[in-house]
């Protein structure tokens, strides 16, 4: 097993009020065979024993599917490689000797709450203002009634997939949400059970996403090269379709 | 100590719908003035506090997570079973009932498994009217696969991200009443404390995970929804921050932890690689229902997997188990699992590992196929090892996954503190001692759509709840205690971190109150979890301080807390002398080496007291028998 000798350049910021900057760090014994998360741990471990504080950054299931990791590595949201969490990614990508620069994903509408971990609560905001079926606990017909033709169900889940991790918004040079609001507007629009409140919910989440300072959409297609899951741009087509439509 | 489980009287097929008939209701107009606190917004979480919230309540809802979506739900793969028999194939809800209280190996309330079994189809109509994108077939129908411990297809999914899609409903209802101003959501946020007044649970105490403040909460009932305890191990696949805690505490309070051992094993994970390994990665059960598992017969065999013939490759499941083969509950693959690698026939650089082999249902069905079924988990096992199953069997290796313990509660719901409702993973009612594939979904949201809502209404109607303010001396107290607990972990300033201490206390359980444990192992490991806690609090090193986000102070308190769970589930382990599903006690097998029971004496769930630390737990035993009125116990047999 080969070990490696990582250079770190790392965001770091108290708060969402003070100045970050970058601080540098080199890393010995990397493993290949180490999630880049797992490199992190091994830095802060590091950091923790020499009396430094750690660096912050969010994660929690580790399997990609939760989508609370979402650093911005060397420019490029979730790293290299193509859909892959940042939790996915392993050290194997890299090389002994590579310096790598790590940042928080960086929009308006994602303040930084202290080095790497931003809130994300924007997207709350925006499934709140129409991301649902308004079907109440205990008013749902049986299930086989409402038959739903294969290739529908299965595009329809290929939107569900998104883990609401924000790279989207952090490759957009418009710091647009459009990916994320275009796939959960997809998801629910084209389904059968999501057709009564269609216009609705497509004015309402589409309003929302401006309110919260996200920008429109140029069709860059950044965000559809670096989300973990490969939700498809035509999501976002999807979504303005609807919405004019709605609108008219 | 008090555990009535109030089981309804009755046949076992009208005890629900006899129980909702009797229960008390409150009146609309009064709903919204009770306050309900909802802790954790996985699947039981959410869906409790949408149904709630729906019904009229004042719900706040609170999670560690930065979104109420993120809970460790969102990471179940396989799926969610459910009586509809849609296949035709002689399901039933006795049928499913049966099966999961035999999986459990007996060690459940048959009327809350009865329950569990009759809840699962509204739950399956439920999802489908919230547009959850389960799989279909082309009539435009859903689908069913099978999965481990059944011989009907029962299952619904949605690829390998059931979880995900049901979590995702889940939270959606929840957010619709958030935007209606019936819930409140505070997401980083952590539970330290129950606040318990005139005997009632009345509150709870948080740390705000942004600012480091600690806030006080008061409702006229709290509602657990935490999820299990598999970290306690360091390693399983459990999300890095799901965490004992918030139930510790409660337990701390006086509510009865049940059942704590009890522990389940998952056999299909990918591989240790090495000592910086953070967590293990789960491989969807379902896999097991194309794939081979197999081992070389000769310990010596150097070959490549693909290079070693069919007469010299040792598919012990299929060989022992002919009538369910690959498809042998989760207890057995993993027992078997360790069988054969402690015997020298494990593969891969550490030994710890066999075969799970695709190539005969590539062959069969054709890849296409089998990319359609698990092409995302296999992309993910790929990102993980770097090798391609499609060409190359996968190395899985057992991992903690679940925990069928957790608080005590009765038919209700309800823990022995009046007020404090648990549901999902967080308490231990209906797995018994082993949990079936794709159940953990089903009674999360079983729970949390379909009982809770009702009986915390019946608990209400009739619960005479004084006025408390924040500051009555019960929330200060419990507000002092919980500042004092960090500083205290904060002044230490020792010289080795958290996680190491995790760690060492993870590798004492694995080793000793993991896959098999012994009479004398479970003895050494008390001691040792007692000498590791007291070195925790002289030599660890919390970095920072409480003011501000700071993931290692949640950590260290975390990970306290699982000194002390620790010491209870040997405890437990060591008072239960049988084997029985998950919990295999070396001394109890039977001659084929599968889990001798002990129906006699041990057919009880422990329910333990808690007593204080004090250089040991302080713990007390109380048993809550357990009466078959309409099950006979056998000897599980998957033959």
């Amino acid at each position: 097993m080969s070990e490696m000798t990582i250079n770190l350049k790392i965001w770091r910021q108290k708060n969402a009020k003070s100045e970050g900057k970058f601080q540098d760090f080199k890393l010995n014994g990397v493993s290949e065979h180490m999630s880049f998360l797992e490199m992190l741990d091994v830095l802060n471990e590091n950091l923790i024993k020499e009396g430094e504080e750690p660096v912050e950054f969010d994660y929690d299931c580790r399997e990609g599917i939760c989508g609370s990791c979402n650093l911005v590595i060397n420019g490029r949201a979730h790293g290299p490689k193509h859909m892959t969490a940042v939790c996915q990614l392993h050290m194997r990508n890299y090389s002994d000797g590579d310096t790598i620069v790590v940042e928080p994903p960086r929009a308006k509408a994602f303040p930084i709450i202290k080095d790497l971990v931003v809130d994300r609560s924007a997207f709350d905001r925006i499934i709140e203002s129409g991301g649902y079926v308004s079907v109440k606990t205990g008013a749902a017909p049986e299930a086989n009634l409402i038959p739903v033709e294969k290739d529908t169900a299965d595009q329809a889940f290929d939107y569900a997939t998104c883990i609401g991790c924000g790279a989207c918004v952090a490759a957009c040079p418009n710091s647009s949400a459009s990916l994320f609001t275009g796939a959960k507007l997809a998801h629910l629009n084209s389904l059968p059970q999501g057709k009564p409140e269609r216009d609705k919910r497509s004015i309402a989440m589409v309003e929302q996403m401006e309110a919260e300072g996200f920008g429109d959409c140029s069709n860059y297609a950044e965000c559809e090269a670096v989300c973990p899951v490969g939700i498809s741009i035509s999501a976002i087509a999807e979504m303005r379709r609807d919405y004019m439509k709605a609108a008219l | 100590m008090k555990l009535e489980s109030n089981v309804p009287s009755g046949p076992l097929e009208e005890k629900w719908d006899r129980h909702l008939k009797d229960i008390k209701l409150v009146s609309p107009n009064n709903k919204r003035k009770h306050k309900i606190i909802v802790v954790g917004t996985g699947l039981a979480g959410a869906s409790a506090a949408s149904s709630l919230a729906e019904l009229g309540y004042e719900v706040s809802t609170f999670c560690i997570q930065d979104s109420a979506r993120r809970a460790h739900s969102i990471a179940a793969q396989g799926g969610i079973n459910a009586a509809k028999n849609y296949p035709n194939d002689g399901d039933s809800v006795w049928r499913l009932f049966y099966d999961t209280i035999k999986g459990g190996d007996y060690r459940s309330r048959e009327a809350n498994v009865y329950r569990l079994a009759q809840n699962s189809n509204s739950i399956i109509d439920q999802a489908v009217a919230q547009g959850v994108p389960f799989a279909r077939e082309y009539s435009g129908l859903l689908d069913n696969r099978s999965f481990g411990g059944a011989q009907v297809s029962r299952t619904f999914y949605a690829r390998g991200q059931t979880g995900q899609q049901l979590l995702l409903g889940a939270y959606q209802a929840m957010m619709r009443e958030v935007h209606a101003g019936k819930i409140k959501n505070y997401p980083r946020h952590e539970m330290l404390d129950l606040v318990v007044v005139d005997g009632k649970a009345r509150g709870i105490i948080t740390r705000d995970l942004v600012d480091g403040s600690i806030n006080r909460w008061k409702a006229d009932a709290v509602v657990l929804c935490t999820g299990g305890y598999g970290n306690v191990f360091y390693l399983s696949t459990n999300a890095k921050n799901s965490n004992v805690t918030a139930a510790w505490r409660c337990h701390k309070r006086g509510a009865a932890f049940a059942n704590p051992c009890m522990v389940q094993i998952h056999p299909t994970c990918i591989p240790v690689s090495g000592d910086y390994q953070s967590k293990l990665t789960l491989m969807s059960e379902s896999l097991r229902n194309d794939g081979r598992v197999w081992v070389p017969r000769d310990p010596e065999d150097s070959r490549k997997p693909n290079d070693i013939p069919e007469e010299d490759r040792y598919y012990y499941l299929e060989e022992k188990y002919p009538s369910f083969g690959n498809l042998v509950p989760r207890d057995v693959a993993s027992r078997n699992a360790k069988m054969v690698t402690d015997e020298g026939m494990g593969v891969g650089e550490t030994g710890l590992a066999v075969y799970l082999d695709f190539r005969d249902a590539i062959k069969r069905e054709g890849k296409e196929a089998i990319a359609a079924k698990y092409g995302n988990l296999f992309d993910m096992y790929q990102n993980i090892t770097d090798d391609n199953p499609y060409e190359v069997p996968m190395r899985i290796f057992p991992a903690v996954h679940y925990t069928m313990g957790g608080l005590w509660v009765d038919y209700n719901l309800m823990s022995n503190i009046p007020g404090l409702f648990v549901a999902g993973e967080a308490n231990f009612s209906d797995h018994g001692a082993n949990r079936l594939g794709a159940s953990a979904l089903m009674q999360g949201l079983s729970d949390g759509y379909f009982i809770v809502p009702y009986t915390i209404g019946n608990y209400i109607a009739d619960a005479e709840l004084a006025d408390v303010t924040t500051e009555h001396d019960a929330f200060t107290e419990a507000a002092n205690t919980s500042s004092e607990t960090l500083d205290k972990l904060l002044s230490v300033d020792g010289d080795k971190t958290v996680v190491e201490f995790h760690r060492e206390l993870g590798k004492i359980m694995w080793d000793k109150v993991g896959i098999n444990r012994s009479k004398e192992g479970l003895q050494e490991a008390i001691e040792q979890i007692r000498e590791l806690r007291d070195d925790f609090y002289e030599n660890v090193r919390v970095p920072g301080d409480a003011a501000y986000y700071n993931k290692y102070l949640e950590f260290a308190h975390r990970v306290a807390d699982y000194f002390e769970l620790a010491e209870l589930m040997a405890i437990d382990a060591l008072d239960r002398d049988e084997s029985c599903g998950c919990h295999l006690r070396e001394e109890y097998q039977t001659e084929e080496g599968e889990a001798l029971r002990n129906d006699e004496e041990y057919s009880y769930v422990s329910a333990w007291e808690y007593g204080g630390v004090n250089g040991k737990l302080n713990t007390t035993l109380h048993k809550e028998p357990l009466d078959f009125e309409f099950v006979e116990l056998k000897q599980r047999s998957y033959k």
